[in-house]
């Protein structure tokens, strides 16, 4: 490491020379998976694609999308290049809706993730000195272990407190001074609030830098968070398919999440029509693995929108830089046909000061026609006490989300704390027309 | 003087005033008087109580959102004509009630916007404040 580089070398390549080193890892990767995958043999011979003469990156267009649903499909170990004796530690997603998703790691691979979150860490002025209190969830989930491997080989001293018991949270970081805090930022807030209550300032805390992921969040919420807790507020992206966090990070500019593109190769596609997207457009971002081991994915489709930017950053870094998510295409919402995402009712609701930044929005569908709520608490701010000034607050906010999202939707206030708080990945959306239940 | 009276955010849900009527008793605080006004899912409770500054404390505490605002409070006479004389002194002199509600004892809490006027109009008219 030098300076404000972990890896000056492969973060600051030119982009030419990054190709270069893309081309080739790529193709030791298609025919790691050619010879290892019965699934991508088929799917390679049947585009006619032989990994062995791949040597234009561009041809990548060839080969056909890996989805989720080829995941499921081959559950569990399906998609497995190495045998058992090579893999050393498998994860999965919850699969709360069928199938879990699978994924596996050889020793290679467990030492590349760690060492990318290490990046990650460091290009936020993550230190040696610093203490991390790392309460993602440990377990199946990626984000515990994947941010401990990497706070540990930074050399930080890590807290693997995990997610919940939010008091003991907050004691832990009082009593042990943590410098850094890693979790989703819906959990950041709760841990904030709870902290205000117990009457704890969070301005005379060591606490600085808070690394947060694994759900999408929005820039108003990175000032709500900042302006709570105190701290730098980094965004961290990465899926369990493709190896979990750190697949992007942003560095201290906070003007993108820089993809790790030595290790992963990203295009922006249509999801409509699936043609790939020029630098620069709107569209669904779609990754392949160029050097993992166990299990490496070709052309996986995230459902993620977002955009990337290929110029330069001021950092120095040359890796193209991803804009903040707005949101997985799933999760979009279609609302007496509009579409409608989360994130844009979130973007609206974090600008107005009185409401706590707690919400839920609750879709249904009445005499067939589809009605969405959005909840939101009262906090003491908002409350005088004349029926007339809490209606007039509602239609405010109703006024300024049709403005925003072209959706009249419907608030609802309610009593303080009886929206659920999260202790990891929030649920922000019930939608009883798909059979969700309060 | 102004009486001091506590509002609470309340959702229209079973047992929610009721809750609030056993954290009072449990703190064992007298409820004077109270009211409430409805929107579509929600209300506002309104109360009066021998310790205000406690009572929202308590409220807090189980989680409520509360507020406290002044009010007037005035004796009102217990036979006909009562109300109207007071209300006739308050039209007289141009003055809007906000809201309105009886509490123990005959007595009237009223919301208007100057609060220092009405009393002193009310006063030069013989209607006896209540602290």
């Amino acid at each position: 490491m030098s300076g404000i580089y972990w890896e000056e070398k492969y973060e600051t390549m030119p982009r030419e020379e990054l190709r270069e080193l893309q081309t080739s890892r790529l193709q030791s990767t298609l025919i790691n998976v050619y010879e290892n995958v019965g699934f991508y043999k088929k799917k390679f011979d049947d585009a006619g694609v032989n990994p062995y003469k791949f040597d234009d990156l561009d041809d990548i267009k060839k080969i056909p999308f890996t989805t989720k649903e080829d995941l499921r499909d081959n559950y569990p170990f399906g998609l497995f290049a190495r045998q058992m004796s090579d893999i050393v530690r498998i994860h999965s997603s919850s699969g709360t809706t069928g199938n879990p998703i699978v994924v596996s790691y050889t020793k290679n691979d467990i030492a590349l993730w760690g060492n990318l979150i290490a990046r990650d860490l460091y290009s936020v002025g993550v230190r040696k000195n610093d203490i991390i209190q790392n309460s993602y969830g440990y377990g199946l989930f990626t984000g515990g272990l994947g941010l401990h491997y990497g706070a540990e080989l930074l050399g930080a001293t890590v807290i693997p407190v995990s997610g919940g018991l939010t008091e003991r949270q907050i004691k832990i970081m009082k009593d042990y001074g943590s410098t850094v805090l890693c979790c989703t930022p819906s959990y950041a807030l709760y841990i904030a609030e709870v902290g205000s209550e117990l009457g704890l300032d969070f301005a005379k805390m060591p606490l600085k830098t808070g690394i947060f992921g694994a759900e999408p969040w929005t820039e108003e919420m990175r000032k709500e968070i900042e302006a709570r807790l105190f701290i730098d507020a980094i965004d961290i992206y990465g899926l369990t398919e493709i190896i979990g966090p750190g697949v992007s990070c942003e560095c201290s500019e906070k003007k993108g999440l820089h993809v790790a593109e030595d290790h992963f190769m990203v295009e922006i596609i249509n999801p409509a029509d699936n043609a790939r997207l020029p630098s620069g457009s709107r569209g669904e971002i779609v990754f392949t693995s160029l050097t993992k081991e166990a299990m490496p994915l070709i052309r996986y489709r995230t459902r993620d929108l977002s955009m990337i930017n290929e110029a330069q950053c001021d950092c120095g870094r040359t890796h193209s830089r991803m804009k903040k998510p707005a949101g997985r295409t799933d999760d979009m919402l279609i609302i007496r046909g509009v579409n409608l995402f989360p994130s844009q009712v979130e973007e609206v609701l974090m600008k107005v000061k009185e409401i706590e930044p707690h919400y839920l929005i609750v879709v249904d569908r009445v005499n067939h026609l589809d009605t969405i709520e959005l909840w939101v608490e009262v906090s003491e701010d908002v409350f005088a006490e004349k029926i007339n000034d809490l209606e007039k607050f509602e239609s405010a906010i109703e006024n300024k989300l049709h403005a925003a999202t072209g959706v009249s939707i419907d608030v609802k206030l309610k009593e303080p704390k009886t929206i659920k708080r999260s202790e990891g990945k929030a649920k922000r959306v019930i939608d009883k027309r798909k059979g969700d239940v309060i | 003087m102004p009486v001091k009276q506590l509002t609470v955010f309340l959702e229209n849900q079973t047992g929610r005033l009721a809750e609030v009527a056993r954290i009072l008793r449990d703190a064992d605080i007298n409820l004077q008087g109270f009211s409430t006004t409805e929107a579509r899912d929600y209300g506002i409770l309104r109360l009066v109580v021998s310790d205000t500054d406690t009572a929202r404390q308590k409220l807090k505490e189980a989680g409520f959102t509360t507020h406290i605002a002044e009010a007037i409070c005035i004796k009102v006479e217990d036979r006909p004509g009562g109300l109207y004389k007071i209300l006739d002194i308050l039209a007289n002199a141009k003055i809007n009630i906000d809201y309105v509600y009886v509490i123990a004892g005959t007595k009237l809490v009223l919301s208007v916007s100057d609060i220092p006027k009405t009393e002193s109009i009310l006063r030069e008219n013989n209607v006896v404040i209540c602290d």
